[in-house]
């Protein structure tokens, strides 16, 4: 008897710790909780569910039109991305249906890079020297900023690509200035493949607005004592610009390179404008994201989408962790000498 | 060789002096230089929208031979029966729902993250960061699905809800950087008197962020506008169309409309929001980007 009641009350009393314990947690985090509230729930539906969903969509020949005949097809779709690699031009999916490879995948995979490797750094050299050049005892560069921020104020926006691509056209006004200055012969820039990349290229570093703002307060934080002991060493420009200048910067270009590379594997607005929705001629700026794009929503093949989604992840990350990695050997966080 | 060291402190003195002004006039007029090549397009833009039509493109000077008003009439009619009017409509309305989404949202997250003491703040915050370096792709076809199930294509929804879920975690991060510069003694003092978590939130952290809140909008306000992708995505019929979902049809997949003029004026005219914004707010601009390097 009194065995039981004593199992029955410790019982009981583990399970009230238990209830006690969850409503302490409640006192306590409760009201910290409801405020990051509606960012959970946030997370947890519009971002974790959508990851696991398309990593599950990647493996599988989802058709927006036809859902019901989902199909676990294992590595079919990054077969379909990389098979010219090993020269298919179809194979067999684990359903036995014949797929076809993508023809297109890797040349979006090449204008993108030949894109994030050639206007990142351009255009970060290109902000570098401005906010240099603003750096000085100058009146009116608040003013000057301003000015130099504008065209990353309205670039991003479609008026600005609809402006591009009819400056670089044949009978644009680029060829107009040209013209007038002498040259003779000149192309259509957006109409030739071998140069509307180049207008897409100059498109983006000519918005290097947000990375100038970011150099010139990096700038303001450098010690003026420092070029001054320099300068009375001998130092010359050079100098002290790869000695000082950069170095204490150097966490600064790190940010800057990370979230500009980022960014740039992402570009979609423009290139959508100026190719006319596709990849342009000979689908010469097919920016991955465009390929996704037409992938996904045109062809309506979501689960192939959803895996070219993943392997851009992974390209993005893998890059992100190397700048990282390399950061140890270039960027100095002031620490000692 | 001795007059010379005679003369020399007096007109150093001044030699160096102009050597300076000369040095930083050259400087001035390289900048300025360098900003007329930069802006030269977008003047071009402005100045072509009031030439007429077939002298656009003949002429790559600033200075209009004749001037009119009548691409700004002819862009305004829009197309399949909606004015560009209803367009600005739309993108306004949208905009604001958004700010207002991500205001709420966010400094209620930020507030959290800066000022309280939970169990699990830490881990949530760095998984919050992480998300900041997320490429948007890897969810955008189990989202489009989902606001497809939920019959939400077509509307403003897909573009509206996630903002009151805080999905723009950069205004989070800006937020909780401006909330956490802001002393502490403030909430203490308010606790004392009787405030509780909320009173806190709305009486003390609120206004004093207000400079954080004002660029938290601004921003919303730009990428709202200039948001292409979403609205191509979720935006199916004409009379929902904001300006510059408007814009890419009015232009065309060719590109080759009859009436260049009219969507010269109507690309000029939805950049006059965030012109008049930018210089309204300058430093807000300034102080979002140099503190959370907004992309751009």
């Amino acid at each position: 008897m009194t065995k039981t009641s004593t199992r029955l009350f410790t019982g009981s009393n583990f399970f009230m710790s238990k209830m006690s314990g969850i409503v302490k947690f409640i006192r306590r985090n409760g009201a910290a909780y409801l405020f990051i509230t509606p960012w959970l729930l946030g997370f947890f539906v519009l971002t974790v569910y959508p990851m696991v969903y398309s990593l599950w969509l990647g493996f599988t020949d989802y058709d927006f039109t036809k859902p019901d005949a989902t199909q676990w097809i294992w590595f079919g779709n990054y077969l379909k991305m990389f098979g010219a690699v090993f020269n298919l031009s179809q194979f067999t999916a684990s359903t036995g249906e014949v797929m076809r490879v993508d023809p297109y995948y890797l040349k979006s995979l090449s204008v993108t890079f030949i894109y994030v490797f050639v206007s990142v750094p351009l255009k970060l050299i290109f902000a570098l020297a401005v906010a240099m050049l603003l750096n000085q005892k100058l009146r009116g560069v608040p003013f000057y900023r301003a000015v130099y921020y504008i065209p990353t104020l309205l670039g991003g926006s479609v008026a600005i690509a609809v402006l591009w691509r009819k400056l670089f056209e044949k009978d644009g006004l680029v060829n107009l200035v040209l013209g007038a200055i002498g040259f003779t012969d000149l192309p259509g820039w957006i109409t030739n493949p071998r140069y509307a990349l180049w207008t897409l290229v100059l498109l983006t570093v000519w918005q290097f607005g947000s990375s100038m703002i970011i150099f010139l307060a990096g700038l303001k934080q450098i010690p003026q004592e420092y070029y001054e002991a320099a300068s009375v060493d001998g130092a010359t420009p050079v100098r002290r610009f790869f000695f000082i200048t950069i170095p204490l910067l150097s966490p600064v270009i790190l940010f800057n390179l990370v979230m500009q590379m980022i960014g740039a594997f992402q570009t979609f607005t423009q290139a959508y404008i100026i190719g006319g929705g596709r990849g342009g001629v000979l689908n010469s700026t097919l920016f991955y994201t465009l390929h996704l794009y037409i992938q996904g929503w045109t062809y309506h093949e979501m689960g192939y989408a959803s895996a070219m989604a993943w392997v851009l992840l992974l390209i993005i990350g893998v890059l992100t962790v190397l700048v990282f990695r390399s950061s140890s050997f270039w960027v100095s966080y002031g620490t000692g000498e | 060789m001795a007059a010379r060291t005679v003369v020399s402190h007096t007109w150093m003195h001044r030699f160096v002096k102009i050597r300076t002004a000369v040095s930083h006039s050259l400087t001035h007029l390289f900048i300025i230089a360098l900003g007329l090549v930069m802006l030269y397009p977008v003047v071009w833009m402005v100045i072509s929208s009031f030439k007429p039509n077939n002298m656009i493109f003949s002429d790559p000077g600033l200075i209009p031979k004749a001037v009119t008003i009548e691409n700004y009439i002819s862009g305004w009619k829009g197309y399949a029966g909606t004015t560009f009017g209803r367009f600005f409509a739309n993108s306004l309305v949208l905009c604001i729902v958004a700010i207002v989404g991500n205001l709420i949202s966010c400094s209620m997250a930020a507030y959290a993250f800066a000022r309280l003491k939970f169990a699990g703040r830490d881990f949530w915050f760095a998984v919050m960061l992480v998300t900041l370096m997320l490429p948007a792709q890897v969810t955008l076809v189990p989202r489009y699905i989902l606001f497809n199930t939920f019959g939400w294509v077509g509307t403003y929804l897909p573009l509206l809800v996630p903002r009151f879920m805080a999905v723009d975690a950069f205004f989070i991060f800006l937020l909780v950087q401006f909330i956490r510069s802001l002393p502490k003694e403030l909430d203490e003092a308010a606790i004392i008197d009787g405030c509780g978590k909320w009173g806190v939130f709305f009486r003390i952290i609120l206004p004093l962020a207000s400079p954080a809140l004002v660029t938290t909008a601004l921003f919303t306000f730009l990428w709202t506008w200039d948001d292409f992708f979403n609205h191509l995505l979720y935006l199916t019929t004409p009379e929902t169309f904001t300006v510059s979902r408007a814009l890419r049809t009015f232009v065309g997949d060719a590109g080759a409309v009859s009436n260049w003029g009219g969507a010269l004026a109507m690309a000029a005219l939805s950049m006059v929001p965030t012109f008049i914004l930018f210089f309204a707010l300058q430093k807000y601009f300034v102080q979002g980007i140099s503190t959370t390097g907004i992309k751009g």
